[in-house]
Protein backbone atom coordinates (compact mmCIF):
# COMPACT_ATOMS: atom_id res chain seq x y z
CA UNK A 1 0.00 0.00 0.00
CA UNK A 2 1.78 3.51 -1.01
CA UNK A 3 1.31 6.66 0.52
CA UNK A 4 0.77 9.92 -1.80
CA UNK A 5 0.34 13.46 -1.52
CA UNK A 6 -2.60 14.97 -4.01
CA UNK A 7 -3.21 18.42 -4.68
CA UNK A 8 -6.78 19.36 -5.90
CA UNK A 9 -8.16 19.60 -8.71
CA UNK A 10 -7.23 15.58 -9.27
CA UNK A 11 -6.46 14.71 -12.69
CA UNK A 12 -7.10 11.46 -14.40
CA UNK A 13 -3.56 10.72 -14.24
CA UNK A 14 -3.49 11.56 -10.08
CA UNK A 15 -6.58 9.26 -9.53
CA UNK A 16 -5.56 6.01 -12.05
CA UNK A 17 -2.41 5.54 -10.18
CA UNK A 18 -4.43 4.77 -6.87
CA UNK A 19 -5.39 1.46 -5.22
CA UNK A 20 -7.72 0.71 -2.68
CA UNK A 21 -5.65 0.87 0.37
CA UNK A 22 -2.83 3.59 -0.61
CA UNK A 23 -3.30 5.99 1.92
CA UNK A 24 -3.79 10.14 0.73
CA UNK A 25 -2.91 13.19 2.31
CA UNK A 26 -4.96 15.73 0.45
CA UNK A 27 -3.97 19.68 0.16
CA UNK A 28 -6.27 22.30 -1.70
CA UNK A 29 -9.58 23.35 -2.25
CA UNK A 30 -12.19 20.77 -1.35
CA UNK A 31 -16.49 21.27 -0.86
CA UNK A 32 -18.51 20.11 1.48
CA UNK A 33 -22.16 18.68 0.23
CA UNK A 34 -24.50 15.78 1.98
CA UNK A 35 -28.09 14.55 1.23
CA UNK A 36 -29.90 18.01 1.11
CA UNK A 37 -26.89 20.00 -0.88
CA UNK A 38 -26.61 16.80 -3.07
CA UNK A 39 -30.46 16.74 -4.15
CA UNK A 40 -30.37 20.27 -5.27
CA UNK A 41 -27.14 20.26 -6.85
CA UNK A 42 -28.66 17.97 -8.94
CA UNK A 43 -31.78 19.71 -9.83
CA UNK A 44 -29.19 22.37 -10.94
CA UNK A 45 -27.72 19.59 -13.19
CA UNK A 46 -30.87 18.26 -14.71
CA UNK A 47 -32.26 21.74 -15.06
CA UNK A 48 -28.52 22.80 -17.27
CA UNK A 49 -27.60 25.23 -14.48
CA UNK A 50 -24.40 26.16 -13.63
CA UNK A 51 -23.14 24.07 -9.99
CA UNK A 52 -21.62 26.14 -7.48
CA UNK A 53 -18.23 25.34 -7.95
CA UNK A 54 -16.41 23.41 -11.03
CA UNK A 55 -17.11 19.76 -10.69
CA UNK A 56 -14.18 18.75 -13.22
CA UNK A 57 -11.56 17.26 -11.12
CA UNK A 58 -13.48 18.33 -7.36
CA UNK A 59 -13.49 16.47 -4.44
CA UNK A 60 -16.45 16.66 -2.07
CA UNK A 61 -16.46 16.20 1.41
CA UNK A 62 -19.50 14.46 2.95
CA UNK A 63 -19.59 16.34 5.85
CA UNK A 64 -21.72 18.97 7.69
CA UNK A 65 -19.26 20.53 10.60
CA UNK A 66 -20.15 21.47 13.84
CA UNK A 67 -19.72 25.49 14.51
CA UNK A 68 -16.78 26.91 14.54
CA UNK A 69 -15.60 28.05 17.97
CA UNK A 70 -14.80 32.36 17.68
CA UNK A 71 -10.72 31.19 17.93
CA UNK A 72 -11.14 28.13 14.98
CA UNK A 73 -11.60 28.33 11.01
CA UNK A 74 -14.34 25.19 11.62
CA UNK A 75 -15.72 23.09 14.15
CA UNK A 76 -15.34 18.98 14.63
CA UNK A 77 -15.80 17.86 10.99
CA UNK A 78 -15.83 14.20 10.67
CA UNK A 79 -17.29 12.15 7.42
CA UNK A 80 -21.39 11.45 7.53
CA UNK A 81 -22.11 7.86 6.12
CA UNK A 82 -22.13 7.91 2.18
CA UNK A 83 -24.66 5.40 1.31
CA UNK A 84 -27.29 8.19 1.41
CA UNK A 85 -25.54 10.03 -1.30
CA UNK A 86 -25.51 7.16 -3.71
CA UNK A 87 -28.68 8.50 -4.81
CA UNK A 88 -26.91 11.11 -6.81
CA UNK A 89 -23.19 10.36 -6.67
CA UNK A 90 -23.28 8.43 -10.13
CA UNK A 91 -24.86 11.42 -11.44
CA UNK A 92 -22.64 13.98 -10.15
CA UNK A 93 -19.25 11.55 -10.88
CA UNK A 94 -20.28 11.99 -14.47
CA UNK A 95 -20.26 15.77 -14.20
CA UNK A 96 -15.96 14.64 -13.61
CA UNK A 97 -16.14 14.72 -10.08
CA UNK A 98 -12.86 13.15 -9.46
CA UNK A 99 -13.47 11.62 -5.61
CA UNK A 100 -15.58 11.87 -2.55
CA UNK A 101 -14.66 11.41 0.97
CA UNK A 102 -17.29 9.92 3.49
CA UNK A 103 -17.24 6.46 5.25
CA UNK A 104 -19.35 2.97 4.81
CA UNK A 105 -19.92 1.38 1.82
CA UNK A 106 -21.01 2.94 -1.69
CA UNK A 107 -24.03 0.75 -3.95
CA UNK A 108 -23.22 -0.87 -7.29
CA UNK A 109 -24.29 2.19 -9.42
CA UNK A 110 -21.81 4.39 -7.62
CA UNK A 111 -18.49 2.01 -7.80
CA UNK A 112 -19.96 1.30 -11.80
CA UNK A 113 -19.95 4.96 -11.98
CA UNK A 114 -16.17 5.37 -10.46
CA UNK A 115 -15.13 2.85 -13.18
CA UNK A 116 -16.42 4.44 -15.74
CA UNK A 117 -15.48 8.61 -15.08
CA UNK A 118 -12.27 7.14 -13.69
CA UNK A 119 -12.70 8.29 -10.15
CA UNK A 120 -12.33 7.27 -6.59
CA UNK A 121 -13.64 7.38 -2.90
CA UNK A 122 -11.97 8.02 0.17
CA UNK A 123 -12.83 7.14 3.15
CA UNK A 124 -11.86 9.17 6.49
CA UNK A 125 -12.26 7.85 9.97
CA UNK A 126 -15.73 8.31 11.21
CA UNK A 127 -16.36 9.92 14.78
CA UNK A 128 -12.63 11.40 14.47
CA UNK A 129 -13.94 15.10 13.91
CA UNK A 130 -11.91 16.94 16.23
CA UNK A 131 -8.39 15.53 14.86
CA UNK A 132 -9.62 16.06 10.74
CA UNK A 133 -10.56 19.61 11.45
CA UNK A 134 -6.78 19.96 12.57
CA UNK A 135 -6.32 19.71 8.81
CA UNK A 136 -9.07 22.18 7.59
CA UNK A 137 -7.51 25.53 7.44
CA UNK A 138 -9.95 27.67 5.62
CA UNK A 139 -13.64 27.46 5.56
CA UNK A 140 -16.60 29.46 3.93
CA UNK A 141 -20.04 28.82 2.53
CA UNK A 142 -20.04 29.09 -1.06
CA UNK A 143 -24.09 27.89 -1.83
CA UNK A 144 -27.51 26.78 -0.33
CA UNK A 145 -27.25 29.04 2.59
CA UNK A 146 -30.67 28.24 3.66
CA UNK A 147 -29.67 24.66 4.41
CA UNK A 148 -28.16 25.56 7.25
CA UNK A 149 -25.64 23.37 8.47
CA UNK A 150 -26.00 21.33 5.32
CA UNK A 151 -24.98 24.19 2.86
CA UNK A 152 -22.05 23.93 0.42
CA UNK A 153 -18.94 25.00 2.08
CA UNK A 154 -15.37 25.41 0.38
CA UNK A 155 -12.51 24.41 2.28
CA UNK A 156 -8.89 24.56 2.03
CA UNK A 157 -7.16 21.40 3.29
CA UNK A 158 -3.78 20.75 4.17
CA UNK A 159 -2.67 17.25 4.10
CA UNK A 160 -6.21 15.88 5.15
CA UNK A 161 -5.75 11.96 5.34
CA UNK A 162 -7.55 9.31 3.78
CA UNK A 163 -7.47 6.00 2.75
CA UNK A 164 -8.78 4.64 -0.87
CA UNK A 165 -12.02 2.46 -0.12
CA UNK A 166 -12.95 2.65 -3.58
CA UNK A 167 -10.28 2.76 -6.72
CA UNK A 168 -10.74 3.74 -10.25
CA UNK A 169 -10.36 -0.51 -11.49
CA UNK A 170 -12.79 -2.07 -9.09
CA UNK A 171 -10.90 -2.66 -6.58
CA UNK A 172 -12.24 -2.26 -2.65
CA UNK A 173 -11.16 -2.39 0.57
CA UNK A 174 -13.71 -3.51 2.60
CA UNK A 175 -14.05 -7.22 3.22
CA UNK A 176 -17.28 -9.21 3.69
CA UNK A 177 -18.39 -9.59 7.04
CA UNK A 178 -17.41 -13.32 8.07
CA UNK A 179 -20.94 -14.95 9.21
CA UNK A 180 -19.67 -18.23 9.30
CA UNK A 181 -16.64 -17.15 12.19
CA UNK A 182 -19.54 -15.85 13.76
CA UNK A 183 -21.96 -18.58 14.46
CA UNK A 184 -24.35 -17.02 12.11
CA UNK A 185 -24.14 -18.44 8.39
CA UNK B 1 -40.54 15.67 50.16
CA UNK B 2 -37.69 17.05 48.21
CA UNK B 3 -38.25 20.24 46.07
CA UNK B 4 -36.17 20.36 42.91
CA UNK B 5 -36.03 23.79 41.52
CA UNK B 6 -37.01 23.80 37.59
CA UNK B 7 -34.26 25.80 36.76
CA UNK B 8 -31.44 23.43 38.52
CA UNK B 9 -32.94 20.77 35.86
CA UNK B 10 -32.38 22.86 32.96
CA UNK B 11 -28.91 23.60 33.98
CA UNK B 12 -27.95 20.49 34.27
CA UNK B 13 -29.13 18.96 31.54
CA UNK B 14 -26.98 22.07 29.31
CA UNK B 15 -23.92 21.23 31.86
CA UNK B 16 -24.45 17.28 30.50
CA UNK B 17 -24.74 18.32 26.58
CA UNK B 18 -21.82 20.04 26.88
CA UNK B 19 -19.65 17.35 28.54
CA UNK B 20 -20.57 14.95 26.77
CA UNK B 21 -20.15 16.57 23.28
CA UNK B 22 -15.98 16.54 24.16
CA UNK B 23 -15.56 13.87 26.87
CA UNK B 24 -15.81 10.34 26.28
CA UNK B 25 -16.62 8.79 29.53
CA UNK B 26 -13.89 7.34 30.79
CA UNK B 27 -14.72 3.36 30.38
CA UNK B 28 -15.32 3.90 26.43
CA UNK B 29 -11.81 5.14 26.31
CA UNK B 30 -10.03 2.02 28.39
CA UNK B 31 -11.98 -0.10 26.32
CA UNK B 32 -10.08 2.12 23.22
CA UNK B 33 -6.96 1.18 24.73
CA UNK B 34 -7.63 -1.93 25.45
CA UNK B 35 -8.40 -2.76 22.14
CA UNK B 36 -5.74 -1.31 20.09
CA UNK B 37 -2.97 -3.42 22.17
CA UNK B 38 -4.93 -6.36 20.93
CA UNK B 39 -5.26 -5.99 17.47
CA UNK B 40 -2.60 -7.48 15.47
CA UNK B 41 -3.51 -5.45 11.98
CA UNK B 42 -1.39 -1.96 11.88
CA UNK B 43 -4.60 -0.75 10.23
CA UNK B 44 -6.78 -1.44 13.00
CA UNK B 45 -4.16 -0.23 15.38
CA UNK B 46 -3.35 2.71 13.77
CA UNK B 47 -7.80 3.67 13.30
CA UNK B 48 -8.03 3.20 16.90
CA UNK B 49 -4.89 5.05 17.65
CA UNK B 50 -6.86 8.36 16.03
CA UNK B 51 -9.77 7.95 17.77
CA UNK B 52 -7.71 7.92 21.23
CA UNK B 53 -5.66 11.62 19.50
CA UNK B 54 -9.32 12.47 18.58
CA UNK B 55 -10.56 12.18 22.15
CA UNK B 56 -8.09 13.60 23.93
CA UNK B 57 -7.94 16.66 21.38
CA UNK B 58 -11.45 16.85 21.94
CA UNK B 59 -11.24 17.34 25.72
CA UNK B 60 -8.30 19.55 25.48
CA UNK B 61 -9.75 22.17 22.41
CA UNK B 62 -13.69 21.52 23.66
CA UNK B 63 -14.44 21.03 19.58
CA UNK B 64 -16.83 18.29 19.55
CA UNK B 65 -15.51 14.20 19.61
CA UNK B 66 -17.70 14.45 16.36
CA UNK B 67 -19.37 16.95 14.41
CA UNK B 68 -22.75 14.79 14.44
CA UNK B 69 -23.60 16.41 18.41
CA UNK B 70 -26.68 13.75 17.96
CA UNK B 71 -29.94 13.95 18.97
CA UNK B 72 -30.12 14.52 22.33
CA UNK B 73 -31.69 11.28 24.23
CA UNK B 74 -32.55 11.43 28.08
CA UNK B 75 -33.83 8.91 30.76
CA UNK B 76 -35.72 11.17 33.55
CA UNK B 77 -36.06 9.13 36.63
CA UNK B 78 -38.38 10.97 38.94
CA UNK B 79 -38.13 10.15 42.99
CA UNK B 80 -41.62 9.55 44.13
CA UNK B 81 -40.99 11.95 46.88
CA UNK B 82 -39.96 14.60 45.01
CA UNK B 83 -41.60 17.65 44.31
CA UNK B 84 -40.51 19.79 40.90
CA UNK B 85 -41.41 23.66 41.55
CA UNK B 86 -41.19 26.57 39.18
CA UNK B 87 -42.25 24.79 36.08
CA UNK B 88 -42.63 21.88 33.57
CA UNK B 89 -40.08 19.15 33.48
CA UNK B 90 -39.91 18.43 29.88
CA UNK B 91 -39.69 22.06 29.34
CA UNK B 92 -37.05 22.22 31.51
CA UNK B 93 -34.95 19.32 30.11
CA UNK B 94 -35.64 20.45 26.48
CA UNK B 95 -34.55 24.43 27.64
CA UNK B 96 -31.42 22.54 29.05
CA UNK B 97 -30.45 20.75 26.01
CA UNK B 98 -30.85 24.08 23.75
CA UNK B 99 -28.98 25.99 26.27
CA UNK B 100 -26.51 23.16 25.85
CA UNK B 101 -26.21 23.00 22.76
CA UNK B 102 -26.23 26.51 21.59
CA UNK B 103 -23.23 26.82 24.15
CA UNK B 104 -21.16 23.83 23.56
CA UNK B 105 -21.05 25.14 20.11
CA UNK B 106 -23.04 21.86 19.51
CA UNK B 107 -24.36 20.92 15.97
CA UNK B 108 -28.24 21.37 15.79
CA UNK B 109 -29.19 17.90 13.57
CA UNK B 110 -32.93 17.92 14.57
CA UNK B 111 -35.54 18.79 11.75
CA UNK B 112 -38.78 18.02 10.76
CA UNK B 113 -39.65 14.65 8.72
CA UNK B 114 -41.09 16.02 6.12
CA UNK B 115 -40.06 19.31 5.29
CA UNK B 116 -36.71 18.79 6.36
CA UNK B 117 -36.52 22.00 7.83
CA UNK B 118 -33.94 22.27 11.17
CA UNK B 119 -35.95 23.17 14.36
CA UNK B 120 -32.58 25.44 15.08
CA UNK B 121 -31.80 24.35 18.21
CA UNK B 122 -31.56 20.70 18.81
CA UNK B 123 -35.13 20.26 20.25
CA UNK B 124 -37.04 18.31 20.59
CA UNK B 125 -35.55 15.49 22.61
CA UNK B 126 -36.17 12.47 22.97
CA UNK B 127 -37.32 11.80 26.58
CA UNK B 128 -38.35 9.04 28.63
CA UNK B 129 -39.94 9.14 32.05
CA UNK B 130 -40.40 6.82 34.70
CA UNK B 131 -41.39 6.94 38.22
CA UNK B 132 -38.98 5.39 40.75
CA UNK B 133 -39.28 5.17 44.57
CA UNK B 134 -36.78 7.75 46.70
CA UNK B 135 -36.31 11.49 46.65
CA UNK B 136 -33.94 11.75 43.87
CA UNK B 137 -34.01 12.85 40.24
CA UNK B 138 -31.70 10.74 37.75
CA UNK B 139 -30.85 11.88 34.47
CA UNK B 140 -29.54 10.36 31.70
CA UNK B 141 -28.22 12.01 28.62
CA UNK B 142 -27.04 9.87 25.12
CA UNK B 143 -26.16 11.59 21.99
CA UNK B 144 -26.95 9.67 19.11
CA UNK B 145 -25.73 10.18 15.95
CA UNK B 146 -27.76 9.43 12.58
CA UNK B 147 -25.19 7.09 11.01
CA UNK B 148 -25.52 4.90 14.21
CA UNK B 149 -29.34 5.45 14.73
CA UNK B 150 -29.59 4.66 10.98
CA UNK B 151 -28.17 0.83 11.31
CA UNK B 152 -30.71 0.41 14.19
CA UNK B 153 -33.38 -2.19 13.76
CA UNK B 154 -36.75 -3.78 15.18
CA UNK B 155 -38.00 -6.85 14.67
CA UNK B 156 -40.91 -9.44 16.25
CA UNK B 157 -39.58 -13.20 16.14
CA UNK B 158 -41.62 -16.15 16.70
CA UNK B 159 -41.32 -17.60 20.14
CA UNK B 160 -40.15 -20.79 18.51
CA UNK B 161 -36.82 -18.71 17.07
CA UNK B 162 -35.98 -17.86 20.77
CA UNK B 163 -32.10 -17.02 21.72
CA UNK B 164 -30.49 -18.36 18.76
CA UNK B 165 -33.02 -16.28 16.52
CA UNK B 166 -31.80 -13.32 18.80
CA UNK B 167 -28.61 -14.14 18.36
CA UNK B 168 -28.73 -14.61 14.57
CA UNK B 169 -30.86 -11.53 14.23
CA UNK B 170 -28.10 -8.96 15.96
CA UNK B 171 -25.26 -10.73 14.23
CA UNK B 172 -26.62 -10.21 11.12
CA UNK B 173 -27.54 -6.01 11.89
CA UNK B 174 -23.80 -5.86 12.96
CA UNK B 175 -22.48 -7.19 9.71
CA UNK B 176 -24.69 -5.79 7.52
CA UNK B 177 -24.17 -2.10 9.32
CA UNK B 178 -20.51 -2.93 8.03
CA UNK B 179 -18.52 0.29 8.45
CA UNK B 180 -21.51 2.57 8.50
CA UNK B 181 -22.02 2.78 12.39
CA UNK B 182 -18.38 3.47 13.10
CA UNK B 183 -17.48 0.81 14.70
CA UNK B 184 -16.31 -0.44 16.92
CA UNK B 185 -19.79 0.21 18.10
CA UNK B 186 -21.48 -0.37 21.61
CA UNK B 187 -24.40 -3.03 20.94
CA UNK B 188 -27.92 -2.06 22.79
CA UNK B 189 -30.11 -5.19 22.63
CA UNK B 190 -33.70 -5.11 24.34
CA UNK B 191 -35.46 -8.28 24.68
CA UNK B 192 -39.60 -8.61 25.72
CA UNK B 193 -41.92 -5.99 26.40
CA UNK B 194 -43.84 -4.68 23.05
CA UNK B 195 -42.82 -3.52 20.10
CA UNK B 196 -42.47 0.12 21.43
CA UNK B 197 -40.76 -1.18 24.89
CA UNK B 198 -38.22 -3.52 23.11
CA UNK B 199 -36.68 -0.34 21.42
CA UNK B 200 -36.92 1.84 24.45
CA UNK B 201 -35.30 -1.08 26.39
CA UNK B 202 -31.76 -1.51 23.58
CA UNK B 203 -31.68 2.31 24.12
CA UNK B 204 -32.03 2.00 28.07
CA UNK B 205 -29.25 -0.52 27.89
CA UNK B 206 -26.65 1.38 26.10
CA UNK B 207 -27.37 3.94 29.25
CA UNK B 208 -25.19 1.29 31.31
CA UNK B 209 -21.00 1.44 31.53
CA UNK B 210 -19.04 -0.87 29.28
CA UNK B 211 -17.35 -2.31 32.71
CA UNK B 212 -20.79 -2.91 34.44
CA UNK B 213 -21.37 -6.78 34.44
CA UNK B 214 -25.36 -7.55 34.23
CA UNK B 215 -26.89 -8.49 37.53
CA UNK B 216 -28.63 -11.67 36.21
CA UNK B 217 -25.73 -14.57 35.51
CA UNK B 218 -27.74 -15.63 32.50
CA UNK B 219 -27.79 -12.41 30.70
CA UNK B 220 -24.33 -11.51 31.73
CA UNK B 221 -23.26 -14.66 29.64
CA UNK B 222 -25.15 -14.33 26.80
CA UNK B 223 -23.94 -10.25 26.78
CA UNK B 224 -20.23 -12.07 26.73
CA UNK B 225 -21.27 -14.54 24.05
CA UNK B 226 -22.78 -12.31 21.59
CA UNK B 227 -19.87 -9.80 22.25
CA UNK B 228 -16.93 -12.95 21.63
CA UNK B 229 -18.88 -13.54 18.28
CA UNK B 230 -19.48 -10.13 17.07
CA UNK B 231 -16.06 -9.91 17.72
CA UNK B 232 -15.08 -12.57 14.88
CA UNK B 233 -17.33 -11.03 12.34
CA UNK B 234 -13.82 -9.13 11.41
CA UNK B 235 -15.17 -6.14 10.29
CA UNK B 236 -13.22 -4.04 13.01
CA UNK B 237 -12.29 -0.32 13.60
CA UNK B 238 -13.61 1.67 10.95
CA UNK B 239 -14.61 -1.27 8.88
CA UNK B 240 -11.53 -1.92 7.70
CA UNK B 241 -10.76 -4.99 9.61
CA UNK B 242 -9.58 -6.57 12.55
CA UNK B 243 -10.79 -8.18 15.84
CA UNK B 244 -12.39 -5.32 17.53
CA UNK B 245 -16.13 -5.09 15.80
CA UNK B 246 -18.18 -3.83 19.20
CA UNK B 247 -16.32 -2.51 22.55
CA UNK B 248 -19.35 -4.04 24.18
CA UNK B 249 -23.16 -5.67 24.53
CA UNK B 250 -25.58 -4.29 26.51
CA UNK B 251 -28.94 -6.69 27.28
CA UNK B 252 -32.26 -5.34 28.43
CA UNK B 253 -34.99 -7.84 29.07
CA UNK B 254 -38.44 -7.84 29.95
CA UNK B 255 -41.37 -10.54 30.15
CA UNK B 256 -43.38 -10.04 26.72
CA UNK B 257 -46.05 -11.47 25.34
CA UNK B 258 -46.46 -15.61 24.73
CA UNK B 259 -46.88 -15.13 21.03
CA UNK B 260 -44.55 -12.36 20.88
CA UNK B 261 -40.61 -12.17 20.80
CA UNK B 262 -40.09 -8.29 20.46
CA UNK B 263 -36.18 -7.81 19.48
CA UNK B 264 -34.53 -4.21 18.92
CA UNK B 265 -31.02 -4.14 18.15
CA UNK B 266 -29.62 -0.44 18.96
CA UNK B 267 -26.26 0.17 17.57
CA UNK B 268 -24.16 3.37 18.90
CA UNK B 269 -20.97 4.41 17.49
CA UNK B 270 -17.59 5.01 19.55
CA UNK B 271 -18.03 7.76 20.47
CA UNK B 272 -20.63 6.79 23.18
CA UNK B 273 -21.05 10.29 24.28
CA UNK B 274 -23.34 9.40 27.56
CA UNK B 275 -23.58 11.46 30.68
CA UNK B 276 -25.17 10.96 34.29
CA UNK B 277 -26.65 13.59 36.84
CA UNK B 278 -28.39 12.93 40.05
CA UNK B 279 -30.23 15.70 41.86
Amino acid sequence: MAEYKLTTPLTDDDVIQLRAGDVVLLSGVIYSARDAAHKKLCELLETGKAPPFKLQGAVIYYVDPSPAPPDRPIGSAGPTTSYRMDFFAPRVYSYGLKASIGKGKRNGETRKAMRDYKAVYFGAAGGAGALLSSSIVESQVIAFDELGPEAIREMKVKDFPVLVINDAHGGELYAAPDLKAAGAE
Amino acid sequence: MRTIQIKDITEAVADMCMKAGAELPGDVYARLQQAKEKETSPTAREILRQLLENADMAKKTRLPLCQDCGIAVLFVEVGDDVRIEGGNIREAVNAGVRKGYAEGYLRKSVCDPFTRANTGDNTPAVIHFDAVPGDKLRIVFLAKGGGCENMSRVTMLAPAQGWEGVKRFVINRVADAGANPCPPTIVGVGVGGAFDRAAELAEKALTRRLDDIHPNPDIAAKEKELETALNKLGVGPMGLGGETTVLGVKIAAEPCHLACLPLAVNIQCHSHRRKEVVL
